[in-house]
Order: C-alpha cells, then sequence, then structure tokens
C-alpha cells in the first residue's frame, strides 16, 4: 500500500519527521495488516478505547466541579446534576461510562478466551490487558465512592477491610489506607487523588497493549498464523476503521439510551442517600461488574481465604497462557473446549447473579459450586483438555473459508489439501 | 446480522441481573403503579400538578422535610413548576435567612432571595432528629431516586397508610404501612382530604395531593428530566441516522474487496 504512503511535504515537516518520525507513524496505523475476516466480537478493542478517552474528559471536566471532601461532596455532585451547565449529562455518561467500558471489557476477554488470542505469540498483549482490567476494577471502585453516599461509604468500608485479613500487619495496612481509624475524610481524598491517576496508568498501558499487538498482528476467528501483508489481510485504514466507526455507533446508540432514558437503572438507589457511619444499609452490593469477584470472596468461609480466592480468580486469567496447553488457538476447532468455554460463561453470570443475593442457604451453595467450577476450569480442565482434544483440522489460510462456498466444501478442501501435505 | 442477535442476547442476560439484583431485597409489597406523565421517551411534567405539588410540599410536608439541594430560583426555571419570577420572589420572601455579617460585623435577618437556597425547618440534623420522636425526616431532593421503585415508592407510602394486621403491636409513635420497608414509619399519615386548598379548584383528595407531590419530588430529584429526555431522543435520531450512513460506506468500502462484512 505504498502508492498513498505519507510523506510530510513541508520544511517544517521534513524537519520534525527527521528528529521524530511522528508523522510518519501514520503510515504503520493506516497501513497496518489487518486479517480480513475479523468478525464483529473485534471491534470492542476501538469501542474500549473510546470508552477511556470519554471517562477521561467527562471525568476531567466533573474534577472541575466536584469537591473531595466528607462534608461537601455529596452536595457538589447535586451542584454538578443542577447548577452546572450540563453538568447532569456530563454526570451521567461518566456513571453509565463506567458500566458500558466494563461491558465492552467484558466482551472484549470473552472474546480473546473463545478464539484463543492469549496464546503464543501474544501473551504479553494478554498480561498486559489482564493488568488495565484489574486497574479498571480499581478505579471504577474508588469512583463509586467519591459521591459519598450510602453505598460509597459502606462498600469503601467493606472492600478496604478486607485487608485487615492479612495476618499481623492486617490492621496496620487497613489503616495505613484509610488514613485514619476509619473510612472517613482523609480516605476520600486519597481515593479522589488516585481516581484521577489510575486512569492515565490504564491509558499508557492501553498504548502498550496496542503496541504489543503491533508485533504479531491480530489473532483471528480461525486462529492460524498469516502471512502479513497478503491476500489474507486488508489495510486497517479505511476497511477496519469504518467497520470500528459503525459497531462504535450501535455501542452508542445502546450508551445513549442508559445515559437518557434510565439514567440510574445501573447504580444503587442508597447511593444517593449522603453517607452515614452510623446507618448500614441493609444490603452492601458492589457494582454490578465486580458481583463475580464478590460472590467468590463470599462463598470461601475464611475471611483470609476468601480474599486470596479473590485475587486468585483474577491471577489464574494473568497465567491462562500457561495453562491452556492446546496448541490451536480459535474454539472453532475445538469442539470440547467449546462447551467448556460456553459453561464458563455460564459459570461466571451464575457468580455474577449470586454476587447480588445474600449469602445464605441456597445462594451460598451455589456459590460455592460455582466458585469451585471457575477454578477447575482453569486449573484442571485447560491443561488436560489440551492434551487430550482431538481438534478438528487447520484451514492453511483464511482466504479459503471466507471466499470458499459452504463449510463442508472448505472443510473437505482443506483436510484433502492437508493429506496431501503429509 | 447474527451477531446482533448474539449481542442483544448478551445485552438481555446482563440487564437482567442487574434487574434481578434491583428486585434482591424486596420481599415487600407490589408497589402501587401510576401511570406518571414524566415516564416514557417523551416524559414531560404535568405543569399545573407541579404547582400543585409545590404547594403541598410547603403547608404539608416542609414543616418537617427540608429541599436543601434547592434555591427559590428553581422555581421559575424552565422545566420546573414554571412560577412567574415575580410569583417565585414573592414566595422566597415569605421566608427569612440569616445573611452578613453587614459592614458592622452583625448578621442579620432578611427576606429571602431567588437566589437563597430553600430554608431548613431545623437548624441541624440533632433538633430535627429531637423534634421527631428520634427519626430523621429525610431531606427531599434527591428522596425519588434515593428510594427503589421511584416515584411510585413515595406514592404507595403516602397512600399506603392503613390498620395494622391483627397481632402487630405498634409502639407510640411509630405507624403501620403497607408499603415501607419493614411496614413501620414514624411518620403518622400527612395527608387528608381537603388539608390543603388548591387555588386551581382541583378538588385536593389524598390520592391528588400524593400524585401532585409526588411528580414535585421527582422533579425536585431529575429538575433537567425535560431536557434530558428532548436531548435524548434528537441524540439517538442523529446516532441512528449516521449509523445508517456509516453502515452503507462501510458496504460500498468492502465491496472492493470479497470479503463480506
Amino acid at each position: 500500500m505504498s502508492d498513498h504512503e505519507y510523506t510530510p511535504k513541508s520544511k517544517v515537516g521534513k524537519w520534525f519527521n527527521d528528529r521524530l518520525p511522528l508523522l510518519t507513524l501514520a503510515n504503520h496505523l493506516t497501513d497496518y495488516p489487518t486479517p480480513k475476516n475479523l468478525n464483529y466480537w473485534w471491534t470492542f478493542g476501538g469501542i474500549l478505547t473510546f470508552c477511556l478517552i470519554t471517562q477521561i474528559i467527562t471525568g476531567i471536566v466533573l474534577g472541575m466541579h466536584y469537591v473531595a471532601h466528607a462534608d461537601l461532596a455529596f452536595q457538589s455532585v447535586e451542584h454538578i446534576m443542577r447548577d452546572v451547565n450540563y453538568g447532569w449529562l456530563i454526570r451521567y455518561v461518566h456513571a453509565n461510562g463506567a458500566s458500558m467500558f466494563f461491558l465492552a471489557v467484558y466482551i472484549h476477554i470473552f472474546r480473546s478466551l473463545y478464539y484463543g488470542s492469549y496464546k503464543s505469540p501474544r501473551e504479553v498483549i494478554w498480561i498486559i490487558g489482564m493488568l488495565i482490567y484489574f486497574l479498571m476494577m480499581a478505579t471504577a471502585f474508588m469512583g463509586y465512592v467519591l459521591p459519598w453516599g450510602q453505598m460509597s461509604f459502606w462498600g469503601a468500608t467493606v472492600i478496604t477491610n478486607l485487608f485487615s485479613a492479612i495476618p499481623l500487619v492486617g490492621e496496620s495496612i487497613t489503616n495505613w489506607l484509610w488514613g485514619g481509624y476509619s473510612v472517613d475524610n482523609p480516605t476520600l481524598t486519597r481515593f479522589f487523588s488516585l481516581h484521577y491517576l489510575f486512569p492515565f496508568l490504564i491509558l499508557g498501558l492501553v498504548v502498550l497493549h496496542i503496541w504489543a499487538l503491533h508485533v504479531p498482528g491480530n489473532n483471528n476467528p480461525i486462529g492460524i498464523d498469516i502471512k502479513k501483508p497478503s491476500k489474507d489481510t486488508v489495510p486497517f485504514h479505511p476497511y477496519i476503521v469504518i467497520k470500528d466507526a459503525f459497531a462504535l455507533l450501535i455501542f452508542l446508540l445502546i450508551f445513549a439510551f442508559f445515559v437518557f432514558f434510565s439514567p440510574n437503572i445501573l447504580g444503587h438507589a442508597d447511593n444517593y442517600i449522603e453517607a452515614n457511619p452510623l446507618v448500614t444499609p441493609a444490603h452492601i452490593v458492589p457494582e454490578w461488574y465486580l458481583l463475580p469477584f464478590y460472590a467468590i470472596l463470599r462463598s470461601v468461609p475464611d475471611k483470609l481465604l476468601g480474599v486470596i480466592a479473590m485475587f486468585a480468580a483474577i491471577f489464574v486469567l494473568v497465567i491462562l497462557p500457561w495453562l491452556d496447553t492446546s496448541k490451536v488457538r480459535s474454539t472453532v476447532f475445538r469442539p470440547i473446549y467449546k462447551q467448556f468455554y460456553w459453561f464458563l460463561v455460564a459459570d461466571v453470570l451464575i457468580l455474577g447473579y449470586v454476587g447480588a443475593m445474600p449469602a445464605e442457604g441456597l445462594y451460598l451453595l451455589i456459590a460455592r459450586v460455582a466458585t469451585a467450577y471457575y477454578f477447575a476450569h482453569f486449573l484442571i480442565i485447560l491443561p488436560f483438555l489440551g492434551m487430550k482434544e482431538k481438534t478438528t483440522p487447520l484451514p492453511l489460510s483464511i482466504t479459503e473459508p471466507v471466499l470458499g462456498g459452504s463449510a463442508d466444501m472448505v472443510m473437505a478442501r482443506n483436510n484433502s489439501d492437508f493429506k496431501e501435505k503429509l | 446480522m447474527k451477531i446482533f442477535l448474539k449481542l442483544t442476547f448478551f445485552f438481555v442476560i446482563i440487564s437482567s441481573l442487574i434487574l434481578s439484583r434491583a428486585n434482591a431485597a424486596g420481599e415487600q409489597q407490589e408497589l402501587l403503579k401510576v401511570d406518571w406523565s414524566f415516564k416514557s421517551f417523551f416524559g414531560k411534567f404535568d405543569r399545573a400538578s407541579l404547582q400543585r405539588g409545590y404547594q403541598v410540599y410547603t403547608e404539608v410536608c416542609a414543616s418537617c422535610h427540608s429541599l436543601k439541594h434547592l434555591s427559590y430560583r428553581n422555581l421559575a426555571e424552565k422545566g420546573g413548576p414554571e412560577f412567574t419570577e415575580l410569583e417565585a420572589k414573592a414566595i422566597a420572601s415569605n421566608f427569612e435567612v440569616t445573611d452578613g455579617p453587614n459592614s458592622d460585623g452583625e448578621m442579620f435577618e432578611r427576606p429571602a432571595k431567588l437566589s437563597d437556597k430553600f430554608v431548613m425547618p431545623y437548624a441541624n440534623v440533632q433538633e430535627a432528629i429531637a423534634a421527631n420522636g428520634g427519626a430523621y425526616p429525610p431531606d427531599m431532593s434527591v428522596l425519588v431516586k434515593a428510594r427503589k421503585g421511584g416515584a411510585n415508592y413515595i406514592y404507595s407510602v403516602l397512600m399506603g397508610y392503613d390498620e395494622p394486621p391483627a397481632g402487630m403491636e405498634l409502639d407510640d409513635g411509630v405507624y403501620y404501612n403497607k408499603y415501607m420497608y419493614g411496614n413501620k414509619i414514624k411518620m403518622s399519615s400527612p395527608l387528608d382530604d381537603d388539608i390543603v386548598e388548591y387555588s386551581d379548584g382541583t378538588k385536593a383528595t389524598i390520592d391528588q395531593m400524593a400524585k401532585d407531590v409526588t411528580t414535585f419530588l421527582q422533579w425536585t430529584a431529575e429538575p433537567h428530566l425535560e431536557t434530558r429526555h428532548k436531548l435524548g431522543f434528537r441524540v439517538i435520531i442523529y446516532l441512528s441516522v449516521l449509523t445508517v450512513l456509516v453502515y452503507f460506506s462501510m458496504k460500498k468500502i468492502w465491496s472492493r474487496i470479497e470479503t463480506k462484512v
């Protein structure tokens, strides 16, 4: 695609580009060879970038009007909602934006799990992605504390108290986190400070995530290695750009529906009650996107082990590239894994559901079974399945299944190709 | 298009999860449902009902419940009760606020202006609790958003006073309410037929007053609701048109190669 390669024409442009080739970086980005068979599940990377930028911009504006003080925070949020020009819009976009961000990131992660995008040579992309996910959860949690409503206060109390489970130093650590002997003004101000900082760390990690992606290039639904550039690829611009734009617009329609027509449905009513350390809400529930981990935490009877289980649930994801022993990436060619994949999806949804329920009786039992299965999936099923599973034959290139007629025809031809090779 | 079915499927699952969580706490009686004018895509406030609701608030609720996030100017703003500026000024001037210090260093009392916040019934929370038998009458500014069930809940509680079921012991100053969490409430039934006299001739039944004051409280909680609906409709139209345009551009661009999108 060198026919439309951009080179700076002006003197200043040339002078600058010789010293910092920023202008010709655009060539890499526009020409970047992308598998042509990417489906819509691959559009969530772009959507997530959009979400991050939206959160940062709306967040910066909110930060101009918000007051991080235990006595004034709630009132300043109401000031934003009432008196700041379009403050209600900015805050609702920011609050619902967090949920949309997590919706997108869960789809992005499960896409990766389905198509084996975490496997060699993309382990580093995956690990950076997990770091981003972890920071996102921390950022979202601290952001939810800032309005200083009842759920803010009690959510912060419950989560920070987890650290007191650490033997010997637990209490000291918790007091250090609080900046005092309970969740109070010092906790609020530091959460605000960190809530402002973390998104920029995430932004930096996103740059690394994309950089690491651009070394091996995208995985694809077939999951095979492809030559780049070749018949199997299209330049990123305009093909992928326009497709990402279309998917983003669909996403925005859903986003707008929440913001304008049911902006509070994803939040908890109690957070419109000002924080009161003397009154505990009937049910303390985290935001929906943290519920599966909350369920794992509560399913273990011992507090310390519960905390360990919760962090382990994230850590098994980090080491996933080495837990999954199968060399075949895409689930399309792994008939047995495909079933386990959908079991895992169901398992996580069940965990999310019981996470919202009181931890007692049948709910607790379900949570325990689902937690056990969650770990079994990663620690037992994946390592063994990779060694035992009989995968179906892989096509040699993606052009064939894309251009070929019916799937069976393609499969038949690929089989014969395969035999010839042998 | 299969992908959109899948996406919708995911979307439905996740929203049902959220909704199920929302209902998780509820072993309560099902709330009364009202066909509010402010619900739905084009929902707007009933202006006359807002003005009547303000009257109910001032004459009934305001003796105990504050509206601390509102200013008197809000009463004349677009999308609210839309009193005229003169009317709002007259309303404000009925209240005394402490201002100062003046040039002599003295605090002084003066009638409230449009820019003043609503005057609170009690000086502080402790006084409010002491005056109400140990129960704090919550601030009503965002009360509708702070209760699960929203406007329907507020309306239901106002309509939910009844004789306690046989066998239920109630302490002094505690009342039975069908819809209140735990069925016990420290506020006696605040409404009674003709407790206020509407200037527009509407008959002041309990049901009418409950509806009016709930509408008013929905506005205090969401003063920009009308703008939000109006803007939301435009945004959805804009995005839909743009989506269609981008869809066909995408089809055109991808037609250069043989792959389908």
